[in-house]
């Protein structure tokens, strides 16, 4: 998309917008960065697409549209050989360094977790969150983001509700569990190492060949942990068959990278991180702006996102959910004040993830079925679905929930 | 989701060894233990395995160990749940579905208004208030008859919730499905309930379950019967009503009979006569009250023959002069009828109680009486005494009682002549035709401006007719030219956004674009109006859009 712009020059700004990017260019001197110019020619864009017609390309906005491309396209054909052009040793040496660090860190918390259990988690209550705290200060020290993370995560268990004791427990054990795989990552077949290296909070090297594919957006929403914005964008791939979570991130209250829309389609390729039994993926190049009609994955009833789940959890044992699809299903509020998807057509159940409770999108979700079936796309894990997409006859494409 | 039963099962040999021997320890008693702490309770025999201590781990991490293979068992093992009952299905709602560019409209509108919170303290800029015009969006929805989308219904219930202006509008578009949705949400309560309530009300055709309603009914869903039932037939509200009359508590009389108010007409004036003996005082004067906007109830002749007895023609002395001799005393019979004895503070006892019989008397009475002549000629008559402002105060009661355009043209005389009571002639105002109505306003702004107008504007039919727009936008621009600030006229400019006929919005491209300020003009005004006029342009065009989205597309079946 192009245009010219009346600024207080003699000459017009020549402005450029690149719709896949989204990327901007513009003659004017600004450094606010997309400038007004680009931003002004988007809005009319999006306010009547027939308010910037199809036309020939000028030069000066083909030379850069063409630039543009032939960049997006040299990192591929570079592939690998660019990531090891650089000193190897020196970031073997580097990386040595670290996982010496992050070793320290899980040898220190497995003695400040067998301590917990020797007095007992009752006077984990009585603590309050301060020592969880100043543990996760330190698993950041050791440059474990992964094991901080869980960390602060326990600290908030004390005070979540009744049950917590067992709560409290399990991800004790499981953050034991990652402490043991950890210390002893080589013996581990690589696929599973991949992973713990990921939950421990290592950055994966990401050398897989990418995949193309008409991808479906399902779902894109936004968590903010007080520190960092997280965009978790969800795909699939019609033809792949793949599910894929795409991450940005924003920090100090900035706004992550856009990202593309959900309910949308997009011809792009993705770079799948490696580990047994994760999603994550980078996106690559896109081949066209997003177009809607986005469709939900194949799916089927409630045993089998659970199934589903039971599976992953043998690829990767701390997954708290898994992505599911669940067709034909009635959502609906049941007596004890929580929330259930219901198979239509059988007895089986699956309640509503306590977290996604207090959300508006579960009574959006019931309009929209109407006490009929409909198809949800969500997150299975073991405290319940969190529905993130739905799409009924309703309503036309993806309905999100998020 | 339940967990499987794993008291009894047998750890699998093969994911941990030490473990390879049948477990008795239950997840209840791993949690016993890491609350009380190892250090009190020492992990059972069969967590340490065949070689016990000796294999040289500690107490805790036995129990860590233990706690990660029965979690991520029970997490894998994970069945469903039997399902609670699921709700009924939703009843079919075949109206039409809006078209697109109008289903995304009501989302932006509606989203505003979760947003509106914030911005209310500012300036408000030249973006228009969306909030001010969810209720026209509604009204014209609805006389398309389209449906909502069912995405948007728990927004335009949250909507209905917390203004009740909406309500009607809103539950009308939402349809059965709201209703539905409604049952499932105890803070969507209010939806069943009151007179839009209507999907949950038996057919008035219905005897059966209409008396059924009427005799075991909550009082707001009575209320809302009578009201329907009234709508429908009258009479049969007015029966319904007679039933149980004597057995109903005194709170519940007066609002039951203030239901009568619609569709009122003489064969109602048996049941009113009835309860002009009720026990209450408030039902009495209620049931007064009603009589008297019936002209040929005996009430309103009794009322009449009192009232004629106090005004007179006098022709004795030059020009002809009404003359009133306010009534000595309020008799039983009076206050049978309604008049209430005790005078407000400050009130002559004698004057309050002639108000209010010439308040209740048919008007028609009065050109008999004071030498047949028309409202216009009566109301110019001289009055003896100082009696004028009381008699021509009861007067406009009077015509808006019994609604009365020609007695309310009269009273509110030519809009040239300086405004009286505001509150009075609005009143009257609504008596008179809408296109009588905005040509008396126009005049009026025409004459006294604007600062008095906001009152009488807010009677006048949406959009504003043709020429009452001009009167406006001439004022407007008017005070533009004369150099005050436009948030003087905030009031004004708010209804003018929602009220002027999109149409307008061309002829206001001049002033919207003139931001030249005079001499002498306050400072920063001619900013501040030409934000005020673009803002009034941009909300009169997306009025035009937003009704334009809403015509039905040929395509569409």
């Amino acid at each position: 998309m192009w245009g010219l712009c009346k600024g207080s020059g003699s000459r017009p700004y020549q402005t450029v917008i690149d719709t896949t990017g989204p990327a901007y260019r513009c003659s004017c001197p600004s450094r606010k960065f997309p400038c007004k110019h680009a931003l002004g020619l988007l809005l009319l864009w999006a306010a009547d697409g027939a308010a910037v017609p199809e036309g020939e390309v000028p030069e000066w906005a083909g030379q850069w549209l063409a630039g543009r491309h032939e960049r997006s396209e040299r990192p591929r054909e570079a592939g690998g050989r660019t990531v090891k052009t650089v000193d190897s040793a020196a970031a073997r040496r580097r990386a040595e360094q670290r996982a010496a660090r992050i070793t320290a860190g899980a040898e220190e918390l497995e003695q400040r977790l067998a301590d917990l259990l020797r007095g007992g988690l009752a006077s984990a209550d009585r603590g309050g969150y301060g020592p969880w705290e100043e543990t996760a200060a330190r698993m950041v020290d050791a440059q474990a983001p992964g094991l901080a993370g869980r960390v602060r995560e326990l600290g908030a268990i004390p005070g979540s509700g009744p049950g917590w004791p067992g709560r409290l427990l399990e991800e004790c054990a499981l953050t034991h569990l990652l402490d043991r795989a950890w210390l002893e990552v080589e013996r581990l077949p690589e696929p599973l190492a991949a992973t713990v290296r990921t939950r421990v909070g290592l950055t994966a090297t990401v050398d897989a060949p990418p995949v193309r594919d008409r991808w479906s957006v399902l779902a894109r929403y936004d968590s903010w942990d007080g520190r960092l914005t997280t965009r978790r964008t969800w795909l699939h791939g019609a033809a792949s068959g793949r599910t894929a979570l795409l991450l940005s991130f924003g920090a100090a209250g900035r706004a992550p990278q856009p990202g593309p829309p959900a309910g949308t389609v997009i011809d792009a390729e993705l770079t799948p991180h490696p580990g047994a039994g994760q999603l994550r993926a980078d996106l690559g190049e896109q081949f066209g702006p997003p177009v809607p009609g986005a469709v939900p994955p194949p799916g089927g009833p409630v045993a089998d996102a659970l199934a589903a789940y039971g599976r992953a959890l043998t690829d990767d044992p701390w997954l708290d959910a898994w992505p599911v699809t669940l067709t034909g299903v009635i959502p609906g509020p049941v007596p004890d004040g929580g929330w259930q998807l219901a198979d239509a057509d059988g007895g089986s159940a699956l309640p509503v993830a306590p977290a996604a409770l207090a959300r508006p999108a579960l009574w959006r979700l019931a309009a929209l079925s109407g006490g009929a079936p409909v198809t949800v796309f969500g997150l299975c894990g073991h405290r319940g679905l969190t529905p993130l997409a739905a799409w009924s006859p309703e309503a036309t494409g993806a309905v999100p929930l998020t | 989701m339940t967990i499987p039963d794993t008291t009894t099962t047998t750890t699998p040999d093969t994911t941990v060894p030490e473990t390879a021997t049948a477990t008795t320890t239950t997840w209840e008693d791993l949690v016993t233990m890491a609350l009380l702490g190892t250090d009190r309770r020492a992990p059972a025999p069969d967590l340490l395995g065949p070689n016990g201590p000796a294999a040289g781990r500690d107490a805790p991490v036995v129990l860590l160990d233990a706690a990660a293979l029965h979690t991520v068992r029970r997490r894998a093992g994970l069945l469903p749940a039997p399902a609670a009952p699921v709700p009924e299905p939703a009843p079919r709602d075949d109206r039409p579905a809006l078209p697109g560019a109008a289903a995304r409209r009501l989302t932006l509108l509606l989203a505003d208004r979760a947003g509106a919170g914030q911005g209310s303290g500012g300036r408000r800029g030249t973006a228009p208030d969306l909030t001010e015009l969810l209720p026209q969006w509604l009204a014209a929805a609805n006389e398309y008859g389209y449906r909502a989308p069912a995405t948007a219904l728990p927004a335009l219930l949250d909507a209905a919730r917390a203004r009740t202006d909406l309500r009607p509008g809103a539950l009308a578009l939402a349809g059965p499905r709201a209703l539905w949705l409604a049952r499932l949400n105890p803070e969507w309560r209010f939806a069943l309930r009151g007179a839009s309530g209507a999907g949950a009300l038996p057919s008035p055709a219905d005897t059966g379950a209409v008396r059924r309603l009427w005799d075991e009914g909550l009082f707001a869903e009575r209320v809302a019967l009578l009201g329907a039932v009234r709508a429908d037939d009258p009479a049969a509200a007015r029966e319904l009503l007679a039933a149980t009359w004597s057995a109903e508590r005194a709170e519940d009389r007066l609002m039951f009979l203030d239901s009568l108010r619609n569709g009122l007409a003489d064969p109602d004036e048996p049941f009113l006569e009835q309860t002009l003996a009720d026990r209450s005082r408030n039902v009495r004067a209620t049931a007064a009250e009603l009589l008297s906007a019936l002209p040929h109830s005996a009430l309103a002749a009794r009322m009449a023959d009192r009232a004629a007895g106090c005004v007179a023609l006098d022709r004795t002395s030059g020009p002809a002069t009404v003359m009133v001799e306010a009534p000595h005393e309020c008799d039983a019979a009076m206050q049978r009828d309604g008049v209430v004895a005790a005078a407000p503070a400050g009130r002559g006892e004698r004057s309050w109680w002639l108000a209010q019989l010439v308040e209740a008397t048919p008007l028609a009475v009065w050109s008999g009486r004071l030498g047949d002549r028309e409202p216009a000629e009566l109301v110019a008559l001289p009055v003896a005494d100082g009696w004028q402002e009381e008699l021509h105060g009861a007067w406009c009661r009077a015509a808006v009682r019994q609604r009365d355009p020609a007695w309310a043209r009269a009273l509110l005389g030519p809009p040239a002549t300086p405004p009286a009571s505001l509150a009075e002639r609005s009143k009257l105002l609504a008596v008179l035709p809408a296109g009588e109505r905005a040509r008396w306003v126009a005049d009026f702004i025409a004459a006294h401006g604007l600062s008095d107008a906001f009152q009488l504007l807010g009677v006048c039919a949406v959009p504003w007719s043709p020429p009452l727009g001009r009167a406006v936008v001439d004022a407007l621009d008017a005070a533009r030219e004369a150099g005050s600030y436009p948030w003087s006229f905030s009031g004004v400019m708010g209804l003018a956004e929602r009220c002027l006929d999109p149409g307008e919005a061309e002829r206001l491209e001049l002033p919207a674009g003139a931001p030249g300020e005079r001499e002498g003009a306050s400072p920063g005004s001619g900013d501040y109006w030409a934000e005020a006029f673009q803002r009034l342009v941009a909300t009169l065009r997306l009025r035009a859009a937003m009704l334009a989205e809403l015509i039905p597309s040929p395509a569409a079946p």
